[in-house]
């Protein structure tokens, strides 16, 4: 397979986590604060999958890998959820409007 | 044979960080959930380049079959609510700490570019066994050595959906039973919020239409269910006469009309 270096697809994977991460921080909107946690999983499951490259003896980064993108997918659903409840509640998906329990 | 390699790991990786900047810097939700789109895809390059064909292929079912779909959905549910405007009130800690975090990735990659070991750097990498991420092969490691995992997370993906049909129904009462619901806030959705969809729908049907039957029926919506005196008098006036009730339900509907205007 490839021949690349590693440290290319961990500067990716590390990149991808970055903006997802600075994603959640700066936006406010719900939605796309989900889909930001999304990218950071995804840039974990980037690193898991290079580091297992080399060390091809088992599949211990793959199947990580793989019980994250299943969690992943059980998140999005209950987030998705939530989200429609607190929009339910205020009319609004912006996660400044969450004050319930400042007052 | 090198260099397309190295063309193909430049597309994925063009790919995978313009999707992440599109998704985290678009206005609109509906356009963040391509840019995840286009992320995913890009990772999808990547895991074919590390030979991971199996995880390539979940990725493209898990992430773009279901999870963008999921997003779109909610998008396309919630309307033009879904775009919200940018907050001033805090906006300065947040853009603060996210160039800190930012600064402080940059400095990590920086870091780890100069203590990267040969082994992550070499171009020489192990050969990859026969069948090395396929099906068959992550397949037999997932049921032997990983089963318990694999199977407590289907007890967590079970959980997962029953909690999320729990959470999105919302507390509304349950038509099947007939007259369950005690508390008069749970009975009658429209006291329970001011939402304005919930709103417009009281004024739909409680329009003051003058007419006796239609304004008795409204009241007996508004009525809770069970007989008690108190909790009766505080929720909404019990039917007596028909001219009260007439016109408690077109207080309720006046009361809801200021929740129209945004």
């Amino acid at each position: 397979m490839t021949q690349l270096p590693l440290h290319y697809f961990l500067a990716l994977a590390a990149l991808l986590f970055a903006t997802g991460a600075v994603g959640f921080l700066i936006r406010r909107n719900l939605l796309v604060m989900l889909m930001s946690i999304e990218l950071m999983l995804n840039g974990v499951n980037l690193t898991l999958v290079a580091f297992n490259r080399i060390r091809p003896a088992n599949h211990a980064g793959h199947i990580f890998t793989f019980f994250i993108i299943a969690i992943a997918a059980a998140e999005a659903a209950v987030g998705l959820a939530l989200v429609l409840a607190f929009f339910r509640l205020r009319g609004s998906v912006r996660a400044d409007e969450a004050t319930l329990l400042k007052h | 044979m090198k260099s397309f390699e190295a063309l193909f790991f430049a597309l994925s990786a063009l790919l995978t960080v313009g999707g992440a900047v599109a998704t985290i810097g678009s206005r609109r939700p509906i356009r963040s959930a391509m840019g995840l789109l286009v992320t995913i895809l890009g990772i999808c390059g990547c895991y074919l380049l590390l030979g991971a064909e199996l995880l390539a292929t979940v990725q493209l079912i898990v992430y773009a079959g279901a999870v963008v779909v999921l997003f779109i959905f909610v998008v396309m549910l919630l309307g033009p609510a879904a775009v919200s405007g940018t907050d001033k009130a805090s906006a300065i800690p947040r853009y603060v700490g996210a160039t800190v975090f930012g600064v402080g990735a940059l400095g990590a990659g920086v870091l780890m570019r100069q203590l990267a070991s040969e082994r992550l750097t070499s171009t020489k990498l192990v050969k990859l066994p026969d069948g090395f991420g396929g099906i068959e092969a992550v397949g037999r490691e997932l049921f032997t050595t990983y089963v318990i995992p694999f199977e407590l997370t289907g007890a967590l993906l079970l959980v997962a959906v029953v909690g999320a049909m729990a959470v999105a129904r919302g507390k509304q009462a349950d038509p099947t039973r007939p007259n369950a619901p005690v508390n008069p806030h749970l009975a009658d959705p429209h006291l329970a919020d001011s939402d304005p969809s919930d709103a417009q729908s009281a004024i739909n049907v409680k329009a003051p239409t003058g007419e006796p039957s239609s304004a008795a029926t409204a009241a007996n919506a508004a009525k809770p269910p069970t007989g008690e005196p108190s909790s009766a008098a505080t929720a909404a006036k019990p039917p007596t006469g028909e001219p009260i009730s007439a016109a408690s339900a077109a207080n309720a509907a006046n009361a809801a009309k200021p929740g129209d205007g945004h």
